[in-house]
């Protein structure tokens, strides 16, 4: 398929399909990504879709839509404003077009702009009619007629005929991008492998597609983007939730102990119960459970019985989840509870994103019951994370909370994909015999170095002992109501989370001059850090630091942020890291705060930077 | 059962903590019951953990030799079914009272039965919440007066049986604190169930509901207020075997009848369908008045935990030869990669 037409050079594009819920936009994001990722881009996304599994057909709130940013260097962010929106009817081109700049493209579909359809969303009159849509290269393409034009003839019916039209603009977009297609047609042989009848349809609607900007005078230009210089090695597209399954599959391995997740369905959490559930032969059980309290539950009983006990869920089912938590904070057991935050508060806006679990998983319990904390900075960073969170449970014998959000969750990005003997070893020994001076099995004598308890698994002849959620005297493990004791052990429960060996938090400031820093934690890392690139390139000098420990914090953080004249800490909730950063290092930070269910921009980042700079 | 020839005594099955219940407890006898009939089992100690919810009964774990958790208030099940499910070489017991299993813990009791879960879950029925000192519980009559309830409780109760049984259960039982040889030979029953083993004692708390089960108890009324279920024996009792329990014909449900010619039913506690054990279940009247005590049902169905071993195990057959660690670097792989040189 060669094209006699310009072609043209592109650094990087965003491109955004928005459709409605049942247009199979979603799909199509995943596809154009996956045939990006095969060219060697750097690649970000960020789905966008209501909770509602079909709303209305041709509402505003039925409206989901998938944005790829890809590019021929590395990039943080699936980019602020698209270049093209894709808008398969009136009500996608409504919801996305304030977020489009001025000479972005617009490919709309206009079969879909019918009186009615117009009407939906409020439209007076139609806004391919009107100037409405001056100053933007608007290209106006009959998606559904075309395509059940050219599946004339395959023996589909036209309902399915229509529905390939997703195929079509696929097709239309793979050209101008000059993205090779081969993945997506190995992609639809899969799919629809008991329907012969689809696999053809769906392709000859994806080559129409192509056919359709190779011939057609609309679109005059075809663009390229040359692969990023990326580290060499293989790799593969992913999402965070994907990745933090791999990575709690690799944990189990690396640790030889099996995983065993107890959950309950909850969105943006999901995905990482339905990944966990294909790899049994990996040693991973699956239980989903009757609700959350029983998720946790059951995790923690296979905990006890020496299992890499997870739970997963969001923060609604967290917050179900406290009083299994204090437990195990009594028991010492190991136990990874991943929150895969979203906005709340009650059901909230169950599939956009916040940070705004911070408190409750810090606090959010009876009791002083502390744990640790561990957030992920990007999709494939998931990875890394779930291993980090299971490392610190094993080691230190205590529950982690692993605080995700929507947003890594639901974005992919390229990962460079690790060798498995490179991965942490993770391995740890049961108590076997007793472990007193006098010859005795005591289960809450400690480790000097971690202040673990031993974890004495059933089965092991001797070691018979009782343990639970009253007060423990130290050592033995009794029941105790001592107050000296109780304090004791309040104050080592403590200072067991604070021993827990983090890495030194790292400042990058190339300029080494820089008198602002900014602070971030979790999935704020892309946005921050383009903004931050973007404030260099002007001339403008900012470090940037970002927590993957929220509990304990850093052993240095105190001292870096003492070292600069303003800190600033963006946050997709209403302050919350930046209130523990005032509480225990008495520094007024500069808080900056958001909770609109969308990650932030890089360039408001960029500007609010830029203020505080200027002020500093 | 295993056939080791383990010499193992109640004396080794006692735990050095001090009991803290009540003198005079009904918790008493079951735990010297248990601590007596484990012995019997022929598993070693290590083998066995006792995992309770909150209450007085949940206190239990601590007395016994075992492993044991006493963890949260209600959710005893849902700990155990972790456990079970990842660790068949132990038999997990579960210890629950009326409030924690059928009210703060409800929803873990129902779904752990219909599920199946090779668990032994005993329920101590006192109808009181003794460790929060004399409230009404789901298993309180109609009109209990007790401290959180001065004009008279406005709840109907449960009846644990009947509910175990709509639950799905596949072994539903119950007997009484005080009658030690009854009481081993349900254990024993349960111990030997493959699954879900549901049985409920009677327990009197003498402190905050003294003597709500002292019909079935005292020699002067328990004969012709109790019906002790045999499996393939006549449902006759009563002092002079006066009583039957028929089935009126048209009627969905079980009668008792005062004649020595009636025709009384043969238990069968292996009925597939539950609506006669449910209907045993709904003999007794408020005054206690025909309480079947034995075996409602026992019927053989898959365990939660076989089923689920199962789907690992296969797929751990499938993929044998090849290490974890290959595996694990396949799956890492898979998908569309691509490489940069």
């Amino acid at each position: 398929m060669t094209t006699p037409k310009h072609v043209q050079q592109l650094d990087r594009v965003v491109i955004r399909f928005a459709g409605d819920s049942g247009d199979g936009m979603q799909l199509t994001g995943d596809r154009f990504t996956s045939e990006t990722a095969q060219l060697g881009n750097d690649i970000s996304t960020l789905p966008n879709f209501p909770a509602e599994i079909r709303a209305p057909a041709g509402t505003l709130p039925g409206v989901s839509s998938f944005q790829v940013a890809f590019a021929d260097y590395d990039i943080l962010t699936p980019g602020d404003a698209p270049n093209v929106l894709v808008a398969m009817n009136p009500a996608a081109l409504k919801a996305n077009l304030a977020e489009l700049r001025k000479g972005a493209t617009i490919i709309v579909n206009t079969d879909e702009f019918s009186k009615r359809n117009l009407q939906k969303v409020g439209y007076e009159t139609n806004p391919l009619e009107d100037d409405s849509l001056a100053g933007y290269d608007v290209h106006q393409v009959g998606l559904t007629s075309m395509t059940v034009g050219a599946l004339e003839g395959h023996p589909v019916s036209k309902k399915d005929a229509e529905r390939a039209k997703n195929m079509f603009a696929l097709g239309l977009l793979s050209w101008l991008y000059s993205r090779p297609y081969e993945s997506t047609m190995t992609f639809l042989e899969r799919k629809f492998a008991a329907r012969p009848e689809l696999v053809a349809a769906n392709k000859a609607a994806f080559s129409a597609g192509w056919s359709f900007g190779e011939t057609t005078e609309g679109f005059a230009v075809r663009y390229e983007v040359a692969p990023a210089h990326m580290r060499p090695g293989n790799y593969r597209n992913i999402t965070g939730n994907t990745a933090l399954a791999l990575g709690l599959v690799a944990a189990g391995v690396r640790s030889k102990l099996p995983v065993f997740l107890g959950a309950y369905p909850i969105t943006p959490a999901s995905d990482i119960l339905h990944e966990l559930s294909k790899h049994k032969k990996l040693g991973v059980t699956t239980v989903q459970a009757e609700d959350e309290i029983a998720a946790i539950g059951v995790a923690l009983g296979a905990a006890y019985g020496g299992a890499l006990g997870v739970t997963t869920t969001s923060g609604p089912g967290v917050a179900l989840k406290g009083e299994t938590i204090s437990l195990a904070v009594a028991l010492e057991l190991p136990l990874v509870i991943v929150d895969v935050q979203r906005a709340g508060p009650s059901t909230g806006l169950p599939t956009k994103t916040e940070q705004a679990d911070l408190n409750m998983a810090l606090f959010g319990r009876h009791g002083e019951a502390p744990v640790a904390i561990v957030a992920p900075q990007s999709p494939a960073d998931c990875f890394y994370a779930a291993l980090e969170a299971c490392r610190i449970a094993i080691t230190y014998r205590t529950p982690v909370i692993l605080l995700s959000d929507g947003y890594v969750a639901n974005g992919s990005e390229p990962w460079l994909l690790p060798e498995v003997s490179d991965l942490p070893d993770l391995q740890t020994t049961f108590a076997e015999g007793p472990n007193g001076e006098d010859g005795k099995f005591y289960p809450y004598l400690r480790d000097p170095q971690t202040l673990a308890r031993p974890w004495a698994v059933p089965g092991v002849a001797g070691l018979e002992h009782r343990i639970g959620g009253l007060e423990k005297a130290d050592k033995t493990g009794d029941i105790s109501y001592d107050p000296a004791n109780h304090d004791f052990m309040v104050r080592t429960r403590a200072a067991r989370i604070e021993a827990i060996d983090v890495p030194d938090i790292e400042v990058e400031d190339p300029s080494e001059t820089a008198n602002v820093l900014v602070l971030g934690w979790g999935s704020t890392y892309g946005p921050i850090g383009a903004a931050a690139r973007a404030l260099r390139q002007r001339g403008l000098n900012v470090a940037q630091a970002h927590l993957r420990h929220l509990n304990p914090l850093p052993k240095n953080l105190g001292e870096v942020l003492k070292s600069y004249d303003k800190v600033v800490i963006p946050e997709m909730n209403l302050g919350q890291l930046a209130h523990v950063i005032r509480a225990r290092y008495l520094i007024d930070v500069v808080a900056y705060n958001q909770v609109r269910g969308m990650p932030f921009t890089s360039s408001q980042l960029e500007s609010m930077l830029e203020e505080v700079i200027k002020n500093a | 059962m295993p056939s080791t020839p383990l010499q193992l005594t109640a004396k080794d099955f006692k735990s050095d903590q001090e009991v803290r219940w009540c003198p005079g407890c009904g918790d008493y006898s079951i735990l010297a019951s248990m601590q007596r009939f484990l012995p019997e089992l022929g598993i070693p100690r290590e083998k066995i953990v006792f995992i309770s919810g909150i209450g007085c009964s949940s206190r239990f774990p601590y007395y016994l030799n075992t492993y044991g958790m006493h963890s949260i208030h209600g959710r005893a099940p849902a700990i155990a079914t972790g456990l079970s499910v990842s660790r068949p070489d132990l038999q997990t017991w579960v210890i629950t009272g009326d409030g924690d299993a059928l009210s703060i813990g409800g929803n873990h009791l129902i779904h752990a039965l219909r599920r199946n879960v090779n668990l032994k879950i005993l329920l101590f029925n006192n109808k009181i919440y003794g460790l929060t000192k004399g409230q009404y519980s789901p298993t309180s009559e109609v009109g209990k007066i007790t401290k959180s309830t001065p004009s008279g409780s406005a709840d109907y109760p449960f009846n644990p049986i009947s509910l175990a049984l709509g639950a799905e259960a596949s072994f539903v039982a119950r007997t009484i604190d005080s009658d030690n040889k009854h009481l081993t030979s349900v254990l024993r029953a349960a111990a030997e169930h493959q699954g879900s083993a549901f049985v409920e004692i009677y327990q009197n708390c003498n402190i905050f509901n003294d003597n709500a089960f002292e019909v079935l108890k005292d020699n002067e009324t328990r004969d012709n207020y109790l019906i002790r279920l045999e499996h393939g024996e006549p449902l006759k009792f009563g002092k002079d075997s006066q009583f039957s329990v028929t089935h009126p014909a048209g009627s969905f449900g079980l009668t008792v009848e005062e004649s020595p010619t009636a025709e009384a039913l043969v238990h069968d506690a292996h009925q597939e369908d539950p609506a006669y054990a449910f209907a045993l279940s709904r003999l007794a009247g408020p005054d206690l008045r025909y309480t079947p005590i034995g075996i409602f049902r026992s019927i053989t169905r898959p365990s939660y935990d076989e089923i689920v071993r199962g789907q690992v195990a296969r797929a751990k057959e499938k993929a044998a030869g090849n290490s974890p660690e290959a595996d694990l670097t396949a799956l890492l792989n898979s998908g569309d990669t691509w490489t940069i040189l």
